[in-house]
């Protein structure tokens, strides 16, 4: 992979707090990265802000949290001192995000045809003909071989891999510069898995997009990524080049590449993750 | 060598889809079959169709010498063969706190001593007695999977089916309950027939496993075989190449 030329994002001590019944809850406690035009992978297990983090990015953060850091920025602009109508100009133009499940994440009631035009027409003044033809084109782009019919279907008619394609067009309609997919094959077979990432990683690289990939399977996103951060407990505990995974030095990690059975791997039991307390500090 | 479970060309159709399309296969006493498929390939509905959960239109299945049809299953039946399902937060009753979830089996198969039995089953499955007056919402979902399995447990059955019990929980976790599985089944002597999508899952824990298909089994082979790469079906080596990962050509 080439290097990246320039910083695209800039996340300095990143908190993420949630008020409970019980007091503050900080999800995300002091995260900071630098995102280039590079696929940084963000990996972690459930509950260890992984999601927070890219929701934080994208300002999807539920209104009742705090988030501050000492630096959120991307490209020259600040997202943190940002008006929300800027911010809203931002998400889906220039920053865009995949969720895990197309079922609940499309809109049932439109054809998917219809939500790519209209995130294409919030962002850009064009006509109606241009923008079914540059939707087309970008249903044909995720290998949709039937852009027509798949235009005017309605997410309960397509299968998950289908509906998720149609949502990373969504996604790239209007170009972005940065893409945050959340899980975005956990939801999927395992052969179709294979299929969406092939798509994805063609266009982010073909378009020379940051992508950060957020999933809890370290194998995958060893495969996928140039570079992985491994989140524990809202911090990132160990950050790693792709290519060196097995030199991992922190005991999670190493506990995480370790717990998963293998094929032909025949040890019984299988080394199970212990967690020290002083890893959370 | 006995055997636990055959099935031979069982056909559930719905409607006019054939969810299970002349299936038949064979799991002796002890052994750990697997079951490997993407969605909509049958392998929950099969393990639907032998509990009764799904009834079949042809074909015949013998469970531990007997023979059942359709949906009707004895009281034996439900006693030696207990299921597992994959989703943790669905399959425990909300509004039953983990004592109430182990003592229904317990009362409906007429088994005595239940507070011992009960105490028993929770220390099997490692959670201890603090557990026992909690509802399934003040559990994670590892600790609810293993008041499944300890609900599975405390009947004493001899077959469990397993319906994907690793799928929702983090990969730690999984295996945590992979491996409390197999000392349960070293420990009890227990056949498995284990359902998942995962060819690392099914072949650290199964003997056997079967490939399925569009509601047809493709092959069945041992799984050093999947190690050696000896199998004929291209979709079988669809399903390794997966699940290795991402690779870039």
């Amino acid at each position: 992979m080439t290097a990246p030329d320039k910083t695209l994002l800039t996340v300095d001590d990143l908190r993420v707090r949630f008020p409970t019944r019980t007091g503050m809850v900080e999800a995300v406690r002091g995260v900071s990265f630098t995102l280039g035009r590079e696929r940084l992978g963000i990996v972690g297990e459930s509950g260890s802000g992984k999601s927070q983090t890219g929701r934080a990015i994208m300002g999807l953060t539920p209104s009742q949290a705090q988030v501050t850091a000492r630096t959120l920025r991307f490209g020259d602009r600040d997202l943190l001192t940002m008006p929300a109508k800027d911010r809203r100009m931002l998400r889906g133009k220039r920053l865009a995000m995949i969720l895990q499940d197309p079922k609940y994440s499309l809109n049932p009631v439109m054809t998917i045809g219809r939500q790519i035009v209209e995130t294409l027409k919030t962002h850009e003044s064009i006509g109606r003909s241009e923008a079914r033809t540059r939707v087309l084109a970008m249903l044909e782009a995720v290998q949709i071989s039937d852009p027509e019919r798949v235009f005017d279907l309605y997410p309960h008619e397509v299968s998950g891999g289908m509906g998720q394609r149609a949502m990373i067009a969504m996604m790239l309609v209007c170009g972005p510069d940065l893409l945050i997919a959340d899980e975005p094959t956990s939801a999927l077979d395992v052969t179709v898995q294979l299929e969406v990432l092939d798509i994805l990683d063609k266009l982010v690289s073909e378009r020379g997009m940051g992508l950060i990939f957020i999933s809890h399977d370290l194998r995958l996103v060893s495969t996928f990524c140039d570079r992985v951060l491994v989140m524990y407990a809202g911090k990132v505990v160990e950050e790693l080049s792709a290519a060196n995974l097995h030199d991992a030095q922190h005991p999670y990690t190493q506990g995480l590449l370790n717990c998963l059975p293998q094929i032909g791997g025949n040890r019984h039991p299988l080394p199970v993750l212990e967690r020290k307390p002083e890893w959370t500090l | 060598m006995t055997t636990a479970l055959s099935i031979d060309n069982m056909l559930v159709l719905y409607e006019d889809f054939a969810a299970l399309n002349h299936v038949s296969l064979d799991v002796a006493q002890g052994e750990s079959f697997g079951i490997v498929g993407e969605s909509g390939s049958g392998k929950s509905t099969l393990l639907r169709a032998i509990t009764g959960l799904a009834g079949f239109q042809e074909g015949s299945l013998t469970v531990n010498g007997r023979s059942y049809g359709g949906r009707q299953r004895d009281k034996e039946f439900y006693r030696t063969v207990q299921m597992v399902f994959q989703d943790p937060y669905g399959s425990l009753h909300p509004r039953q706190t983990v004592d109430r979830l182990l003592l229904e089996p317990l009362i409906i198969h007429g088994f005595d001593n239940v507070d011992a039995r009960i105490a028993r089953a929770l220390d099997e499955v490692g959670l201890g007695s603090g557990f026992r007056f909690r509802y399934s919402h003040q559990l994670s979902g590892g600790q609810r999977q293993r008041v499944a399995i300890a609900r599975a447990l405390i009947v004493e059955p001899t077959i469990m089916l397993l319906d994907e019990p690793t799928s929702a929980l983090d990969a730690s976790i999984q295996a945590e309950i992979l491996n409390l599985l197999e000392q349960a089944r070293r420990d009890r002597d227990l056949t498995f027939v284990m359902v998942s999508h995962d060819l690392g899952v099914i072949s650290h824990m199964c003997e056997r496993l079967a490939v399925m298909k569009t509601g047809e089994v493709v092959e069945t082979v041992p799984v050093e075989a999947l190690v050696k790469r000896e199998f004929s079906a291209e979709y079988t080596r669809q399903l390794l190449v997966a699940s290795e990962g991402f690779r870039r050509d």
